[in-house]
């Protein structure tokens, strides 16, 4: 399984879309890697700067319907070449939820009371999750820490551990 | 209980229940373009898995990007040209017969009442307006799809949208859909599958309905769906003649889709559109709607007729009534672009092609080009675009550039005003 630990990158907004997590015009690329530069270029937060706000971080915590938009899975795998494998929402598009597990990712919703929990603890703390126990562990840089389990649908589960749709549907069907 | 449309697809075509609350579904065709497409190729062959589950189920187009515009895209035809010889995929439409793939495939008759469909591409929710279950899908469901002919979804959880009254005139299904994820917002209809019915529904073209059904996705839907009846019939007649006794037999025998009356449903929404006006998107989400009257004399730079959602031959003719003997404004740039060729050839025989030229409109061959801001009309920062397509996501048609989604009717009357105005003046 792909590493589902680290620093978390925090995008507060709604309705985040395809588009501004990987812009069309990059859809021309063949492989994944030529991607990783483009990450987020066209999301426009207040106070965001996605070249030095990116670096390190390998989870993303946001709000709802997030990946809404287009079935591109360029926008996981632009997450998948900068390291990042998990995004932690209130919910998400279908299409892009489908893609992160297909692609052996974590895509983990969370009632917003506790993504404004995970939002409190700031920047620099850390986030792990145990997928045996169905539990994200948060610690802030200032030694708070926090527990909040979280439920996962079997099959996804089962797509993680196999890395991803292909392998799962090629040793099935 | 009885059950809902979907729930009869998914029941029909279920192969396993890898989990209480999943499905994996066999699929009856599976679609392709040039974007999305050549990774699934490329990972394939990566794995030793480069076979295909039924080249007949199969059916592909070059439509983004099309002809090539540099040496990256040229690529992703070359590898989907390739690909599609190598595996026999007879039906592959490139550089003569393409055009743009939620417009083309269901021309060719490629989907019938009861289907399974999937695509990488999210407006394959279009092709529900067939009566079929038609779902976008990422590259990976796509490379599974091709290899093994199946896709996994969740159970069918249905939003029933009833639509009532009487479009008034100069109100089209681009308006209805625009209305309609203005009222639930852009997540609305996440995980569920949005059933268009009523009166306003039946009374629909099959272009009609496919507009419709294309913008499900933008309310979050996974598949638009329409029940399949006479005027789906009428449609399919030249593809379904062999295997249906008549128009009225096949009528029948697409009953057994219809919804029961006692279907359960996750949601129900109820809309009368009499009153209804035309509607405009304002901001960069699609449910950031108002009334265009509300946005009147807003500067547009350029207009865009065309698209998956509106470049079919009603959606021209409707543009053409305003465009006959006016001109377009000096200050906006007029682009056409028709969804296929047979589109394209229709609208030169009815003449509407030269009412969008004497109007100063330019015409381009069909692709979705500037819709995703590919190519063929791409915004400079700053510029606005009354546009019949279907997201207005900030940057989508150019970096810095703004997108009115709007009614093919609506988007004539801004070319010609050179601002957002209301059609109802011209016509």
């Amino acid at each position: 399984m792909k590493n589902f630990s680290g620093q978390a990158l925090f995008l507060d907004r709604s309705d985040i879309n395809t588009d501004e997590i990987i812009p069309a015009k990059y859809l021309t690329e063949n492989t994944k890697n030529a991607l990783k530069p483009h990450i987020l270029e066209d999301l426009h937060l207040d106070g965001f700067n996605v070249a030095e706000d990116i670096i390190g971080r390998n989870i993303i915590v946001t709000r709802s319907n997030f990946g809404c938009g287009s079935s591109r899975e360029h926008a996981v795998w632009v997450f998948e070449v900068n390291d990042i494998n998990v995004v932690i929402a209130e919910s998400f598009a279908r299409i892009f939820r489908q893609n992160m597990f297909n692609c052996g990712m974590l895509a983990i919703e969370l009632p917003k009371e506790d993504i404004d929990t995970i939002f409190a603890l700031g920047t620099d703390g850390t986030i792990k999750i145990d997928m045996e126990q169905n539990l994200i562990t948060a610690e802030s840089g200032r030694g708070n820490s926090l527990s909040i389990t979280f439920t996962m649908n079997e099959f996804d589960r089962e797509l993680v551990k196999a890395g991803g749709w292909l392998a799962y549907a090629d040793s099935k069907y | 209980m009885g059950k809902t449309i979907a729930e009869k697809i998914f029941a029909a075509h279920l192969r396993d229940t890898p989990s209480p609350t999943n499905v994996v579904l066999d699929i009856d065709v599976v679609l392709c373009h040039e974007i999305t497409t050549p990774i699934a190729i490329n990972d394939l062959v990566s794995h030793n898995m480069d076979t295909v589950f039924d080249p007949d189920k199969i059916k592909a187009v070059i439509d983004h990007v099309t002809p090539a515009k540099d040496s990256k895209t040229a690529t992703q035809g070359k590898i989907l040209r390739d690909w599609a010889r190598r595996h026999n995929i007879k039906d592959f439409f490139d550089i003569g017969s393409n055009g743009v793939c939620h417009a083309l495939f269901p021309e060719k008759g490629f989907i019938r009442p009861g289907y399974t469909v999937i695509m990488g591409d999210s407006h394959t929710c279009t092709h529900g307006a067939f009566g079929a279950f038609a779902a976008g899908v990422g590259t990976t469901d796509l490379e599974v799809g091709i290899h093994k002919g199946v896709c996994s979804f969740r159970e069918p959880h249905t939003m029933k949208v009833t639509i009532t009254g009487k479009l008034p005139d100069g109100v089209y299904a681009k308006d209805v859909i625009l209305k309609i994820i203005r009222q639930i917002s852009v997540n609305g209809a996440t995980d569920m599958i949005m059933e268009f019915s009523g009166p306003v529904v039946d009374r629909m073209s099959m272009e009609s309905r496919m507009t419709l059904c294309n913008m499900a996705i933008e309310a979050g839907g996974t598949s638009g769906i329409c029940m399949p009846d006479r005027v789906t019939a009428e449609y399919l007649w030249p593809f379904i003649q062999d295997s249906h006794l008549s128009i009225d037999e096949a009528v029948e025998d697409f009953k057994k889709w219809h919804s029961d009356p006692d279907a359960d449903y996750a949601e129900e929404l109820h809309i009368d559109v009499s009153d209804l006006k035309p509607q405009i998107t304002y901001g960069y989400k699609p449910d950031e709607v108002k009334d265009v009257t509300e946005m009147e004399g807003s500067p547009v730079d350029q207009v865009y007729i065309g698209s998956c959602t509106n470049g079919r031959i009603e959606d021209l003719r409707e543009a053409a009534r305003i465009l006959l003997n006016r001109k377009i404004a000096p200050t906006v740039r007029g682009v056409l672009s028709p969804a296929t060729p047979a589109i394209y050839s229709k609208a030169m025989e009815e003449g509407i092609i030269k009412i969008f030229m004497d109007a100063g409109f330019c015409v381009t061959n069909p692709t979705c080009g500037a819709c995703l801001g590919m190519s063929n009309g791409v915004l400079a920062e700053g510029e606005v675009c009354a546009s019949t397509t279907n997201r207005n996501f900030n940057g989508r048609m150019g970096k810095g550039g703004m997108v009115h989604l709007m009614s093919p009717l609506s988007a004539a009357a801004a070319a010609v005003a050179g601002h957002i105005t209301d059609p109802g003046k011209y016509i």
